[in-house]
């Protein structure tokens, strides 16, 4: 079986300080895998390592097969990779109809285009609609983005994550900071948009772990110390020792 | 609640409808028509070169306001361009080449472009401060080459052409100015409506999304260079097609035309008008000119108060005038339009004489700076009186305070009135 991303030997250093001390990751096509660990333990910094926003010291990235090494975020995403971001990172000044045809501008083979009009393209409108509708921002559609509510931010950046089309969907904590209610809102809501897809997840609430993820990696201090389905997980020693011991408790 | 549902067809239906052609059709009347209201000689060389500043000026804000890029070189597209059609010109006169008139900016445009992309492979790498620096450094270098490589930009003096060089376009030789003046309008629509249609491309939404977030768009398949690049060299290229027509309308082309000033002076018209709405650097443009050419024919303080302007508009309105006007929306949308119409009709009048004591405080002081030695005789306003008179001080500075503190007593109505014009009425739906 081929693997959706292959991470092997992936190192990052500042100086002498190591964030990344030699991640090995496998994530299989159709997975939901979270990856989890105390606060310090460079888990957005595996994402940007993975995603080529920095560049890793030693290892490598692999996705479907193909190096990854070299190549700039534009490429790797067209590559069928895409990710949401911790702080939300949208288009706050376009509206969110904007912002989604935005991101679907390069999946739908307009590339650098110049001599084409957006507006008049049917199948453009129609596919933005579909995706605004599936993250439940229809009556939001012609507003600012930069005025929408935080979770509906966050719905947004999501919307623009999947609406490429990519078969991996990276998430950055898309639950961070948000209430109980909003939190609901959003697990639905990543759910429903990756069926059939590789999602990758970073997140601190345990709920939204257990709950969603098919397997969890337990990463602190740069170094993953276990892999595996969320009872495997539960019922590590070390995991226990290491984080999940004080998280669960604090969860209860 | 925000009610959508209007804003929602207007994306619907394609198609070209009589809606939105009716603003372009409007232009293309008032441009054939203008000639007509406005016929001395003068008024059409104003005419010409407003035109020819709202093309920069919009070629401008294809950086600025669309694409995030600050750019201060951006007179050395318009004036490589010119340049270059200038000697396409003299080429055209000394070897009969059977080139129309009319197709003389394309040159211009040509050679913007071109430029732009040479330039553009390496400054467009990354936006603000390093785009910015890049473009004052290659606007430097390439105004000094001016006067290096005399033979093609003609040093000091320039290079001038003949534009009657004798191939008439369906009888028309373009000797006089009102047939310039078509020739250059004729341009004006065709580019305008070209930016216009640029962004509503792929390319055109891409740039406003490469501006607000570079990073995003990058995370979105887009190489936020590659946008950045695009936007440069049509920029390059309306700049250029700017150039060609200054070079028809004046037959002349300086290293004066590509300076440091220059560019300063679109990034100012651009600013003005307000960069981030469409028509801003048509307003701009228009105001501008306007306001240099009519203030420079009657006093010599014309850049002072051009100067003032600007400033205050930085300071008060940063969305231009453009965005003073849009300001204006939700009240029209109200139908609540009228109700300002009185309250600023009020304020106009203390406004205007604050407005002119002022300005005749700086002319009666330059007066007595500048006047040669015993002439107190000074003419403003239609009255002649002597400008080291403490009575004649006394009276402006007077007047000046009143309509100032007038001004100031009338705001509190002025907010009523704007809140009164933005609020729903009660009971309405």
């Amino acid at each position: 079986m081929t693997h959706a991303l292959d991470i092997s030997g992936l190192k990052k250093s500042y100086g002498k300080a190591e964030i990344i001390r030699g991640v090995d990751l496998h994530i299989t096509k159709g997975e939901r895998h979270a990856i989890i660990g105390p606060n310090g333990a460079g888990k957005s910094t595996l994402f940007n390592l993975i995603t080529r926003r920095m560049a890793p010291s030693a290892g490598k990235v692999h996705l479907h097969g193909q190096d990854l090494n070299g190549l700039v975020p534009c490429k790797i995403n067209r590559m069928g990779l895409s990710r949401s971001f911790q702080i939300s990172n949208i288009f706050p000044r376009m509206s969110v109809f904007e912002n989604i045809r935005c991101a679907l501008l390069w999946s739908m083979g307009f590339r650098y285009s110049f001599w084409s009009l957006v507006d008049r393209s049917k199948p453009l409108t129609e596919a933005a609609d579909a995706i605004i509708e599936q993250i439940n921002l229809t009556s939001r559609r012609n507003i600012p983005a930069g005025v929408l509510s935080y979770a509906e931010q966050r719905a947004l950046e999501i919307g623009l994550t999947i609406a490429g089309g990519a078969d991996v969907v990276m998430l950055d904590e898309p639950t961070a900071g948000m209430s109980n209610t909003e939190t609901d809102y959003i697990v639905e809501l990543i759910r429903k948009v990756t069926v059939d897809k590789t999602l990758v997840m970073v997140e601190h609430d345990m709920g939204v772990v257990f709950g969603l993820a098919d397997r969890i990696s337990v990463l602190v201090y740069g170094k993953i110390i276990a892999t595996g389905t969320p009872e495997e997980i539960r019922a590590n020693p070390t995991v226990q020792e290491a984080y999940l011991g004080t998280a669960i408790k604090a969860e209860q | 609640m925000t009610d959508t549902t209007p804003q929602m067809t207007d994306t619907g239906p394609m198609g070209l409808r009589l809606k939105s052609a009716m603003p372009w059709l409007c232009a293309a009347l008032l441009l054939l028509i203008l000639p007509q209201i406005f016929s001395a000689n003068a008024t059409i060389t104003l005419m010409n070169q407003m035109a020819i500043t709202i093309i920069f000026a919009l070629a401008y804000n294809m950086l600025l306001g669309q694409g995030g890029m600050l750019s201060f070189g951006h007179a050395v597209f318009m004036g490589l361009g010119g340049v270059f059609a200038v000697h396409v010109m003299s080429y055209v006169e000394a070897f009969g080449a059977p080139l129309p008139l009319p197709l003389l900016p394309l040159f211009g445009g040509f050679a913007g472009l071109l430029l732009a992309c040479v330039i553009g492979s390496f400054s467009t790498r990354q936006a603000g401060t390093v785009f910015a620096m890049i473009s004052l450094g290659v606007g430097e270098l390439i105004a000094a080459c001016s006067l290096i490589f005399v033979t093609f930009f003609g040093g000091e003096t320039g290079v001038s052409a003949d534009r009657t060089y004798g191939l008439p376009v369906f009888g028309v030789e373009f000797l006089r100015q009102s047939e310039v003046y078509y020739l250059i309008a004729a341009w004006l629509l065709l580019s305008v409506f070209l930016m216009y249609l640029y962004t509503r491309t792929p390319m055109g939404r891409m740039a406003n999304a490469v501006r607000d977030n570079p990073e995003r768009a990058e995370f979105l398949g887009y190489s936020a260079r590659w946008v950045r690049f695009y936007s440069f060299i049509f920029s390059g290229f309306f700049a250029g097609i700017a150039g060609g027509l200054f070079a028809l309308n004046y037959e002349i082309m300086t290293s004066e035309s590509m300076s440091l000033v220059q560019s300063g002076k679109i990034l100012l018209i651009t600013f003005l008008g307000g960069m981030g709405y469409f028509v801003g650097p048509i307003i701009g443009a228009i105001v501008f000119t306007l306001l240099t050419t009519v203030l420079g024919r009657y006093t010599e303080l014309s850049a002072l108060y051009v100067g003032t302007v600007f400033v205050l508009t930085v300071m008060y309105c940063p969305r231009g005038l453009a965005g003073l006007l849009m300001m204006h929306e939700p009240a029209y949308r109200l139908g609540k339009l009228r109700r300002l119409v009185a309250p600023y009709l009020k304020v106009l009048i203390p406004v205007l004489v604050a407005t002119l004591g002022c300005a005749a405080l700086f002319e009666m002081l330059f007066h007595v700076r500048h006047a040669p030695p015993g002439d107190h005789e000074m003419r403003l306003y239609w009255v002649t009186f002597d400008s080291h008179s403490p009575i004649a001080w006394g009276i402006v500075i007077g007047v000046t305070l009143l309509a100032i503190m007038t001004t100031r007593a009338l705001i509190p109505h002025i907010k009523d009135a704007w809140h009164d014009a933005n609020t729903i009425d009660k009971g309405a739906s």
